[in-house]
């Protein structure tokens, strides 16, 4: 009985949804006030109704109801509660709903935030938010419903698939969601300025935190599921270039630029067609990316459940709702986008040329997870493209946009000359020079020179930032005031890039100093890995609540010291008959010491994988850093504050933020 | 003008993956596509004192279906079977994967037993050999004991009219 309610109340979201996405549009265009009255309460009934559904199989989950055939499928009585709940969006249509939720709870919060708008624009963002939401409502009701009955029920489920049975998985996917979903307001945001036909600094104001939001959470959701990927999949790997991890990357790269180009938007009045361009394209790739781990069209480790006839249903919501947006961009956008000067050389320029290279780092990975598609669409035969292509070409369009955006957190707004620059920046350069210089030293080995010139680049990025807040600080007279009352979006941009830095750092020195070791071994065995000594001390067999576990304790040593004493499992998930791998890492701020069982050999040995990865905890650490920036920008009062006209104060201080 | 360009790509972009989906992403050409049955000896489920072996599949051609009892997605492809085998076009041959044999009796005695044959691979030996990589998985065979097609997954209408049929009446009508 209880399934079936939840199945009625997802039919009300329905119906609430479609009233939600069709009369304040209306009334917007047509000016009818009551009929823009009505986003609001639609949008926060359509809310509660999701999220009761959501609710209702949360429950189905916990008690075991398998005469749900999508629980009898996902979980099983064996299984802890933890992951009861999250096995919830462990497969396809658990993870639409939770799709769904998500997106009617930025609406809900866009509906507690819509002050500083006007009336028509916010009922337009309300709106455009609720097609949204009926495309996806009719996707779950028609193609995957979530709460469809298994008669006779299962005696018991077929269990979470043992991959998704980890902490990490129970947050990565809704971080993820949380952060393609987020998307949503800047395109309802896009897609309300192209009808009004004009974007007021108010509303460009207005749309930066949310922008913002979305991208934090989607930095949170990639470097949770590339961690999640370092230590399950047992092989040392923290990216794999693979079609769904692109899928979460390319709305991420585009997001940065948007963040970046709103900044101008805001300040200056220009590049809104950019702008609003970056806006439409980040969700279109959101959605892409939902379509790419959906419909299977592409071969991937995380195609968990995948359905060729949903696949066309998200293709044609893709085709309506941004094809849509594009035809109304190609149609109104030229009356849309005027005003707004720029000189050839200002912060302006800098922005406008970073924001293009991450859109060009986001067609190069677009290619490259296209491309096996797309010969193979034209009958060229199957190939793969892996991590070498993507590693060249993405890292030739990182290098310049480094080197840029060094330079650009550097400039003024409106104006600035090059020669200026060249004369601040001397001492910057020289710095990272020989930072890096110290570094190849320090580093040695047959890498050096490549490593040195990688990390003078996340170098760079230091320095430059380092420079650009004594920059805004000593020309003032009260310095250390200046220093502890710069201003959060100020601050936050800092932070943000200095996080940029670490994972660049930490992504050249894991690259190029990453020492394996694969060997057989037995217990009493021992390796040696660089200067570490790994001691195979014993291994142990226990159960854990639903799978059989066989640990091995490994001691490590240097010099003679103990380190670490690493326990990796092997377990064997009893209901699908799966073995999975668990790591044993010792991190640290410096070097992982990862040691991992592979297969069991003969007489007792086993094959054991064995890693020093250096700095690899920088890569995480650049994006925790990245969305503490986001954080502090986002909560920036200003960005919240009536708006000033501002242009003339900017232009005569000597680094606005 | 220029600002037409984005509708361009996308359409592009839409028409790509409009065909990708066309394709079959799960068909992964099978090294053992007309290659013969890789030789077996196993007993058979129903009574163990009996075997089956690679030779039983000759004469006539016939489906492998791969399945077991804690498998839930078979539940799913069951009715099919069973209809097919009441049309009495080909023998089904299952291939009982990594079960126990008497969960899988019960199991046909509850939701009925479409299978000329069943194999009892209890060690998942055959299944090994054939490359089986999720249940259930389903092999045409012809008459000389060669694998002509694999299905991955379960088997649906669309699957069974589209391919599996098809193919079955090619394979009656060769010499």
């Amino acid at each position: 009985m209880i399934p079936e309610i939840g199945q009625f109340t997802l039919a009300l979201a329905l119906a609430v949804a479609s009233v939600q996405a069709s009369l304040p549009l209306v009334g917007a265009i047509r000016g009818y006030d009551s009929w823009m009255g009505l986003a609001k309460p639609a949008a926060r009934i359509q809310f509660l109704l999701v999220f009761s559904a959501f609710l209702i199989l949360v429950h189905a989950f916990v008690s075991n109801d398998f005469s749900v055939a999508y629980v009898a499928q996902n979980s099983n009585t064996a299984l802890p509660t933890a992951y009861r709940v999250s096995a919830v969006w462990g497969a396809h249509e658990g993870s639409l709903l939770l799709w769904i939720v998500i997106l009617a709870g930025w609406t809900y919060a866009v509906t507690l935030f819509d002050s500083q708008l006007p009336r028509s624009f916010a009922a337009l963002v309300l709106s455009v938010m609720g097609i949204v939401s009926v495309g996806f409502l009719s996707f779950l009701m028609f193609t995957s419903n979530p709460f469809a009955r298994l008669l006779p029920a299962a005696a018991d489920g077929g269990d979470l698939n043992p991959l998704l049975q980890d902490p990490g998985l129970i947050i990565h996917p809704p971080m993820l969601y949380v952060g393609y979903v987020g998307s949503s307001v800047a395109f309802g945001f896009a897609i309300a300025a192209l009808i009004e036909g004009r974007i007021t600094a108010q509303a460009a104001r207005w749309i930066r935190p949310w922008a913002v939001g979305s991208w934090i959470f989607l930095t949170i959701g990639i470097a949770l599921g590339s961690w999640w990927a370092y230590y399950e999949l047992g092989w040392g790997g923290w990216w794999f270039w693979d079609p769904v991890e692109n899928a979460s990357f390319m709305p991420w790269l585009l997001g940065t630029a948007l963040i970046h180009s709103l900044a101008v938007t805001e300040k200056r009045g220009t590049f809104k067609n950019w702008t609003v361009l970056l806006a439409l394209a980040t969700f279109a790739l959101s959605l892409l990316g939902t379509f790419l781990v959906r419909s299977g069209v592409l071969t991937s480790v995380h195609a968990f459940a995948t359905d060729p006839g949903r696949g066309i249903f998200v293709l044609v919501l893709l085709a309506i709702m941004i094809g849509g947006s594009f035809v109304l961009y190609a149609w109104r956008g030229p009356s849309t986008f005027s005003g707004g000067t720029f000189e050839p050389v200002s912060r302006e320029v800098f922005l406008l040329l970073n924001s293009t290279l991450l859109a060009v780092a986001t067609a190069t990975v677009l290619l490259g997870t296209l491309y096996p598609l797309i010969l193979e669409a034209l009958g060229l035969g199957k190939i793969s493209v892996g991590p070498p292509y993507f590693n060249v070409v993405f890292g030739a369009v990182m290098l310049p946009l480094i080197g840029l955006l060094g330079i650009g957190q550097f400039s003024r707004w409106k104006s600035d000359s090059i020669r200026r620059l060249l004369v601040r920046l001397r001492y910057a350069f020289i710095a990272t020079v020989a930072t890096a210089g110290c570094a190849a030293v320090a580093l040695g080995g047959q890498h050096a020179m490549s490593a040195a010139i990688g990390i003078g680049f996340g170098i760079w990025v230091f320095v430059t930032t380092i420079f650009g807040i004594v920059e805004r600080c000593r020309h003032r007279e009260h310095v250390w005031y200046t220093l502890f009352h710069l201003p959060r979006a100020f601050v936050g941009q800092c932070i943000a890039h200095i996080g940029f830095g670490c994972t660049v750092i930490g992504v050249v020195i894991t690259s190029f100093y990453t020492i394996d070791e694969h060997q057989s071994l037995a217990p009493g065995d021992r390796a040696l890995v660089s200067d570490y000594e790994f001691h195979f001390v014993g291994l142990s067999s226990f159960d854990g609540p639903n799978y059989r576990v066989t640990e091995g304790t490994f001691d490590i040593r240097r010099d003679g010291q103990l380190v670490a004493t690493l326990k990796p499992q092997k377990r064997l998930y009893v209901v699908r008959n799966m073995p999975m791998t668990e790591a044993g890492i010792s991190p640290g701020f410096t070097r992982d010491l990862y040691v991992a069982l592979g297969e069991p050999l003969e007489d007792g040995a086993w094959s054991v994988r064995m890693h020093l990865k250096p700095f690899i905890r920088w890569i995480w650490l650049g994006a925790i850093l990245m969305a503490l920036g986001g954080f502090m920008a986002m909560f920036d009062p200003r960005l919240r504050s009536p708006v000033t006209l501002r242009s003339e104060q900017s232009a005569t201080s000597p680094v606005s933020d | 003008m220029r600002y037409a360009i984005p509708i361009g790509v996308f359409v592009l972009l839409i028409a790509v993956l409009a065909v990708g989906l066309r394709l079959d992403p799960r068909y992964v050409p099978s090294p053992l596509i007309d290659k013969s049955v890789p030789e077996f000896s196993l007993p058979a489920l129903r009574n163990g004192e009996t075997s089956v072996s690679s030779s039983h599949l000759r004469n006539r051609p016939r489906l492998l279906n791969v399945w077991a009892s804690w498998c839930v997605a078979c539940r799913v492809e069951h009715p099919l079977l069973l209809s097919l085998a009441k049309t009495g076009q080909v023998d089904i041959v299952g291939l009982n994967y990594k079960d126990e044999r008497a969960d899988a009796l019960a199991w046909l005695a509850r939701h009925g037993d479409p299978y000329a044959q069943i194999v009892y691979d209890v060690e998942g030996r055959l299944g090994l050999d054939l490359g089986v990589y999720g249940v259930p998985e389903t092999f045409i065979i012809d008459k000389n004991g060669i694998i002509r097609h694999k299905q991955v997954g379960p088997l649906n209408n669309d699957t069974l009219n589209q391919v599996i049929l098809p193919m079955l009446s090619e394979l009656a009508s060769e010499p």
